[in-house]
C-alpha cells in the first residue's frame, strides 16, 4: 500500500521535472558547499594533529632560550650528565626561490619515546646511514616534489608533515649551519631524585599548548570557513524548503484523493519520508563529490594562507575521509528533515476535505509573516545584548548568527511594508498593480530573496571588513616599514664588522633588539628601539601621552601593542613589568597586525641595562631608497649573508601583501558561491510559480497588455525586489561588518580595525544582484512572452 | 456605416476537432445578443476569437471597420484595451487590486479614466461599499458585479460577456443581467453574451444558437 502511494506521489516529479531539479541541486549545493569547507578543515586540522605529534609538542615540555636563540651545547651536555632525560632538536627552513622545506633534525638515541620519532620505525632504514654523513632525509613523496637543492638522499615516509624532513641532528646542523640546538625535548619521566629541571638551569621550559600551538592560531581562520560553509549550507537549505513546499501543496489533492481512497495517513506520511530520504541520499551522494572537487580546487589556496599567516603546513592537496563523507550525507539528511518537516506536518494535519488550493501554501506563509518579524526582532535586539554585552569569540560568533537569521526573517515583512507605501503613492494603474502584485508574490519568493539578502550581506559585510582591513593594513605597512633594508647578522662580532662597513654608506643604522619574556602573564616580546625621526615620525600610535616620545626617550616608559592593551586591559600610564624589577609606566599603544604575541617597545639604553646579555643583530638601515638594492647586493657579496638575512622594504611589503590578498582568496570564492547559490534560489522560486502566475497574468493580458509587456513587468519585479532586498542587506551587510572588525577580531587576535566604507563596491555588489536577479527572470519572462494564447485562455476556461 | 462587430466565414480547430466552421455574424452599437449553445460547441472560443484574445484559422473578423486579422500582438492588445469591455464567468479580477482599483483598472490604462463615471458604476451595481476590499474578501456575485464595472468604467464599444451569471444563483444572476442590460443601454455599446439559460438569452435583442461549428438564428419568444 504504501509503495502504491509512493509511486502515485513520486509520480509528480516526472510531470514536473524542473522542481526536481531545484530539489535536487539545492540539496546538492547545500551539502557540496559545507562538506567542501568542512573537508578543508578536516585535512588542516588532521596535519596540525600529525605535525605536532610528529614534533612531539603536543605532549612534550621543552627548553628553549628565553631570546628564541639555539641552547648551547654546553647547557644540553650539562644536563645529560646531571642526569636529566633531555633530547636535542635542530629545526629550522631551507628556502630556495619559491622551494621551502622544514627541517627537523632528532637525536633518536636519546628522543623521548613519547616524542615518536616514528619515521625511524619502519625497519628498513640503515641507520649507520641515518647518522653517517651525507645522512638522509625522511619525507613524504607530496613533499618531495618540490625541493631546495643540497639535500642527502631521500627515503619516503608517510606520517613525515609536509613540506617537512626529518633526519639526524647532525645532518640538520650541516644543513642548517646551525651546531646548536634549537631546543631540548623533555622526557616526560625523569630519574627519581633530581631537582626539578626548572631549577636546574635557565633555559625557559615551556609546556605543551603555550607556545607554537598552531590549531589554536588557526582556529579563528577555521572558524569562519566553517561560518561561511554554514551559511552557504542554510543559503541551499532555503532552495531545498522552497521546492519541497511547493512540491507538497500541489500534490494536495492527489494526498486528498489517496486517502479518500482508503490510504492511511500513516501511509501517505511513510511515503513522504521515504522520497524525501531518496532524494536526500541522491542529492547528498552528488554533493559529496561537487564538494569535493570544490575543496580540492580551494586547498592549495588555503595551504598557501595558513602557511603565510600563520606558519603552519598543511599539504596542497586532500585526501578521502569516509568519515567526513558519512557526517556530510548526515548533515544533508538532517537539513532535508528540516526542510520538509512543515509540509510533513501539514500533510498530518490536512481534513481529508481541504480543498486543494494551490495558493494556500502562499497564503499559509502570508500568514506566517508576522510571525517571522516578530521572531526578528527578537534576535536582532538579542544580537544587540550579545554585541553590546558579550565579551568572547563565541559572543561575537553568536551576534554575527542572530544578526544574520533576523535579517533574513524580516525582509518579507520589511519588503511588504515597502510596496505597501510605493503602491500607496504610484501614480498610474500599471505602476499600482505592479505594486500590489509583487507584494502577493512575496510569501512564494521570500525564501529566496532570504537567501539573496544573506549572500549580499555576507559580501557587504567580509568585503567592508577585508576592504578595511587591507587600507589600514597598507598604511600600517607603510608606517611600520619606514627603513630601506633590514640585515640579520650571525653574531655580534659579524655585526660589529657590518656597522664599520655601513657608516659611510646609511644615513642611519637603527638596532633592533628583542627579548622573548612574559609580558602581564602571557607570553611576549619586549623590543629596544632606538630614538629616532624615522618611530617618531612614523609609528603607527593608536592613542598616546602627548609627549609620548619624549618619556619614551628618557628610558623611563614603555610603548605596547594594541593586542597586550586589550588582552591584559591596560591603558596609558598604567605599569607594566618587562623583566624582574622593571617596571615602566605605559606612555603609548601601537598597533601590531598579524602579530599573535604581546609586545613592548623601550629605548635602547634601558633594554640594555634591563637585558645585558642580549646583543644587537638586527639592523634597520636608513638611505635613500635607490641605494638600497646596491647596498643590499654588496652587503649578501662582501659578507656572505643569505637572501633572508638582508630584505629590502619592498620585498617584506609585497610578501606581506601577498599573504593578506591569499588570506582572504578562499573568502571571496565562497562569497561568490554563496551569492550564485542565492540566484539559483530565486531562478527556482521563479521557475516553480511561473506556473501558478498565469491566473493572474492572464486577465491582465485579456485587458490589453502584450505577453511581451508582461514579460518585461516580470523582469522589472525581479529587479525591484533584488534592489529592495539589496538596500535591505546594506545595513546589515555594515553591521556585520562592524561585528566582525569591532568584536571578532578584537575577540580573536586583539586588534580593532578601524571600518572604512566602499560605496563603489557597493554599486557593483548592486549591479551584480540586478544581474544575478535578471538572470534569474530572464527564463520565466521569455517563457511568459511566448506563452501560447491557447494557454492563457485556458485559464478563463478551466480555472480552478 | 459598417457594423460594429463584423464577423464572415469563421473557422476554427483545435488539432483534428473543428470547433467552428464557418461562423457569420454582425452587431451593431446598441444592439445585444445572445449566443446559446450545449457545452463544447464553441461559444468561448467564438468570443475569444471575437475578443482577439486568439487568432482564426479563416475568415474574418472586424471590429469598428478594423480587420483584426492583420493586426500583430501589440496592435490586438490596443483594441482589447481601447474597444472591448470582458466579462468573464469566473469574474478575473486582479486579486491584488482593490474592488476601486479594479475597477479603474482598464479606463487607466486607456487614460479615460473618469472617477465620477467609476463611483456612479459602483454605486449602480451596488459595490460601493465594497471598494476598498480586495477581491478574495467578496461573494461571487459582488465580483461579477465589480467584473462589469470594470468592463463598462473604459466606455468600451463592444461589451463581451462569456456567461457572466454563470456561477451565480437564480436571483442574484437576475439583477446582474439587469444592471448590464441598464448600464449597456446606458452607454450605448453593444453587447455578446454567452448564455446556457434560455431564458435570459430571451431578455436580449438577438438570440443565435451554435451547434457543431455552426450559427443558427433562434427566432425570438422560442
Amino acid at each position: 500500500m504504501v509503495y502504491t502511494a509512493f509511486l502515485t506521489l513520486f509520480s509528480h516529479w516526472r510531470r514536473h521535472p524542473g522542481q526536481l531539479l531545484a530539489l535536487v541541486a539545492g540539496l546538492a549545493l547545500a551539502t557540496a558547499l559545507w562538506s567542501g569547507v568542512q573537508a578543508i578543515n578536516t585535512e588542516a586540522r588532521t596535519s596540525y594533529a600529525e605535525a605536532a605529534a610528529r614534533l612531539g609538542q603536543d605532549q612534550l615540555d621543552r627548553l628553549s632560550r628565553a631570546d628564541g636563540r639555539p641552547v648551547p651545547l654546553a647547557d644540553y651536555v650539562a644536563l645529560r650528565r646531571a642526569g636529566y632525560l633531555v633530547s636535542p632538536v635542530i629545526t629550522g627552513e631551507i628556502r630556495q626561490g619559491d622551494a621551502r622545506l622544514r627541517i627537523l633534525g632528532i637525536d633518536p638515541l636519546t628522543a623521548p619515546p613519547e616524542a615518536g620519532a616514528p619515521a625511524l620505525d619502519g625497519g628498513d632504514i640503515d641507520l649507520a646511514s641515518f647518522f653517517a654523513p651525507p645522512g638522509v632525509v625522511l619525507m613524504t613523496e607530496d613533499t618531495a616534489r618540490s625541493l631546495p637543492s643540497g639535500l642527502p638522499p631521500i627515503l619516503f615516509r608517510d606520517g613525515v608533515p609536509p613540506n617537512a624532513a626529518i633526519t639526524d641532528i647532525g645532518t640538520a646542523a650541516r644543513l642548517l649551519d646551525q651546531p646548536d640546538p634549537s631546543y631540548l625535548l623533555v622526557a616526560r619521566h625523569q630519574p627519581s631524585g633530581l631537582p626539578p629541571l626548572a631549577e636546574a638551569t635557565d633555559l625557559r621550559l615551556v609546556s605543551p599548548g603555550t607556545d607554537n600551538d598552531v590549531s589554536r592560531l588557526t582556529d579563528s581562520f577555521h572558524l569562519n570557513l566553517t561560518a561561511f560553509g554554514l551559511l552557504a549550507f542554510a543559503v541551499g537549505l532555503f532552495i531545498v524548503h522552497a521546492a519541497i513546499g511547493l512540491a507538497f501543496e500541489q500534490r494536495r489533492a492527489t494526498v486528498r484523493t489517496l486517502r479518500a481512497l482508503g490510504m492511511p495517513l500513516r501511509g501517505v506520511l511513510i511515503a513522504f519520508g521515504v522520497e524525501l530520504a531518496g532524494l536526500a541520499l541522491f542529492s547528498g551522494a552528488l554533493g559529496l563529490i561537487l564538494g569535493y572537487a570544490i575543496a580540492a580546487a580551494l586547498m592549495p589556496g588555503v595551504a598557501g594562507t595558513l602557511r603565510g599567516l600563520y606558519g603552519a603546513e598543511i599539504p596542497g592537496t586532500l585526501s578521502f575521509d569516509p568519515v567526513w563523507a558519512l557526517a556530510a550525507l548526515g548533515m544533508t539528511m538532517a537539513g532535508a528533515t528540516l526542510a520538509g518537516a512543515q509540509a510533513l506536518r501539514r500533510t498530518a494535519r490536512m481534513p481529508i476535505l481541504a480543498p486543494a488550493n494551490p495558493r494556500a501554501w502562499a497564503q499559509a506563509s502570508a500568514r506566517g509573516m508576522r510571525v517571522q518579524a516578530l521572531a526578528a526582532a527578537i534576535l536582532l535586539i538579542t544580537g544587540a545584548g550579545l554585541a553590546l554585552f558579550g565579551g568572547s569569540l563565541l559572543t561575537g560568533f553568536a551576534t554575527l548568527a542572530a544578526l544574520l537569521l533576523g535579517a533574513a526573517l524580516i525582509l518579507p515583512a520589511a519588503l511588504g511594508l515597502i510596496l505597501r507605501l510605493a503602491s500607496g503613492v504610484a501614480r498610474g494603474a500599471m505602476a499600482e498593480w505592479i505594486f500590489a502584485d509583487t507584494r502577493q508574490q512575496l510569501p512564494g519568493l521570500s525564501l529566496a530573496l532570504m537567501a539573496l539578502l544573506l549572500a549580499l550581506a555576507a559580501n557587504i559585510g567580509v568585503s567592508t571588513m577585508v576592504g578595511s582591513f587591507r587600507g589600514t593594513f597598507i598604511g600600517w605597512l607603510d608606517q611600520r616599514l619606514a627603513p630601506e633594508l633590514y640585515v640579520t647578522t650571525t653574531d655580534s662580532e659579524q655585526a660589529a664588522r657590518l656597522l664599520t662597513y655601513l657608516a659611510p654608506r646609511t644615513d642611519v643604522i637603527l638596532p633592533i633588539v628583542s627579548v622573548e619574556t612574559t609580558l602581564a602573564g602571557r607570553p611576549g616580546e619586549v623590543f629596544g628601539q632606538r630614538d629616532h625621526a624615522t618611530y617618531r615620525d612614523s609609528w603607527p600610535l593608536l592613542q598616546a601621552l602627548p609627549d609620548a616620545w619624549d618619556v619614551l626617550a628618557t628610558g623611563n616608559a614603555v610603548l605596547i601593542n594594541e593586542q597586550l592593551a586589550r588582552f591584559a586591559d591596560l591603558s596609558l600610564g598604567d605599569p607594566l613589568q618587562i623583566a624582574d624589577g622593571v617596571t615602566l609606566p605605559i606612555a603609548g599603544v601601537y598597533s601590531d597586525y598579524g602579530n599573535p604575541a604581546a609586545q613592548a617597545i623601550v629605548t635602547l639604553d634601558r633594554f640594555a641595562v634591563t637585558f645585558p646579555d642580549i646583543g644587537a643583530t638586527r639592523f634597520a638601515l636608513r638611505l635613500p631608497a635607490a641605494d638600497a638594492p646596491d647596498l643590499a647586493r654588496a652587503l649578501r657579496e662582501e659578507f656572505g649573508l643569505s637572501e633572508d638575512a638582508v630584505i629590502n622594504q619592498a620585498q617584506i611589503k609585497r610578501f606581506s601583501l601577498d599573504v593578506f590578498e591569499q588570506t582572504f582568496r578562499v573568502t571571496g570564492a565562497l562569497n561568490i558561491l554563496t551569492l550564485g547559490v542565492a540566484g539559483f534560489a530565486l531562478l527556482t522560486s521563479l521557475l516553480t510559480l511561473a506556473n501558478l502566475r498565469l491566473p493572474q497574468l492572464a486577465p491582465v493580458w485579456a485587458l490589453g497588455l502584450t505577453r511581451a509587456r508582461l514579460a518585461r513587468l516580470e523582469l522589472m519585479r525581479s529587479l525591484i525586489l533584488a534592489a529592495l532586498t539589496f538596500a535591505l542587506a546594506l545595513p546589515f551587510g555594515l553591521a556585520l561588518a562592524w561585528v566582525l572588525l569591532a568584536i571578532v577580531n578584537v575577540e580573536a587576535f586583539g586588534w580593532r580595525l578601524p571600518m572604512t566604507i566602499f560605496p563603489l563596491d557597493w554599486l557593483r555588489l548592486f549591479a551584480l544582484a540586478l544581474v544575478a536577479a535578471a538572470l534569474a527572470a530572464l527564463s520565466p519572462a521569455l517563457r511568459l512572452a511566448r506563452v501560447p494564447a491557447t494557454t492563457l485562455l485556458k485559464v478563463f476556461a478551466h480555472e480552478r | 456605416m459598417a457594423m460594429l462587430l463584423q464577423i464572415d466565414g469563421l473557422t476554427k480547430a483545435y488539432g483534428p476537432v473543428a470547433v467552428l466552421q464557418g461562423v457569420s455574424l454582425s452587431l451593431d452599437r446598441g444592439q445585444t445578443l445572445a449566443l446559446t449553445g450545449e457545452s463544447g460547441s464553441g461559444k468561448s472560443t467564438l468570443m475569444h476569437l471575437a475578443a482577439a484574445l486568439d487568432a482564426p484559422d479563416a475568415g474574418s473578423i472586424r471590429i469598428d471597420g478594423m480587420e483584426t486579422g492583420g493586426l500583430d500582438d501589440a496592435g490586438r492588445a490596443r483594441l482589447r484595451r481601447d474597444q472591448i469591455g470582458l466579462v468573464f464567468q469566473q469574474f478575473n479580477l486582479i486579486p491584488s487590486l482593490t474592488v476601486a482599483q479594479n475597477i479603474a483598472f482598464q479606463a487607466r490604462l486607456t487614460g479615460r479614466h473618469d472617477a465620477g463615471q467609476c463611483a456612479m458604476l459602483a454605486e449602480r451595481l451596488g459595490i460601493a461599499a465594497l471598494v476598498r476590499r480586495y477581491p478574495e474578501e467578496l461573494s461571487g456575485g459582488q465580483q461579477q458585479r465589480v467584473a462589469i464595472a470594470r468592463a463598462l468604467a473604459n466606455r468600451p464599444a463592444l461589451i463581451l460577456a462569456d456567461e457572466p451569471t454563470g456561477n451565480l444563483d437564480e436571483a442574484t444572476g437576475d439583477a446582474v443581467l439587469d444592471l448590464l442590460l441598464d448600464l449597456v443601454r446606458d452607454t450605448g455599446a453593444a453587447l455578446m453574451m454567452v448564455t446556457h439559460s434560455t431564458r435570459l438569452a430571451a431578455r436580449l435583442d438577438r438570440r443565435l444558437h451554435l451547434s457543431r461549428g455552426l450559427l443558427s438564428p433562434v427566432p425570438q419568444g422560442a
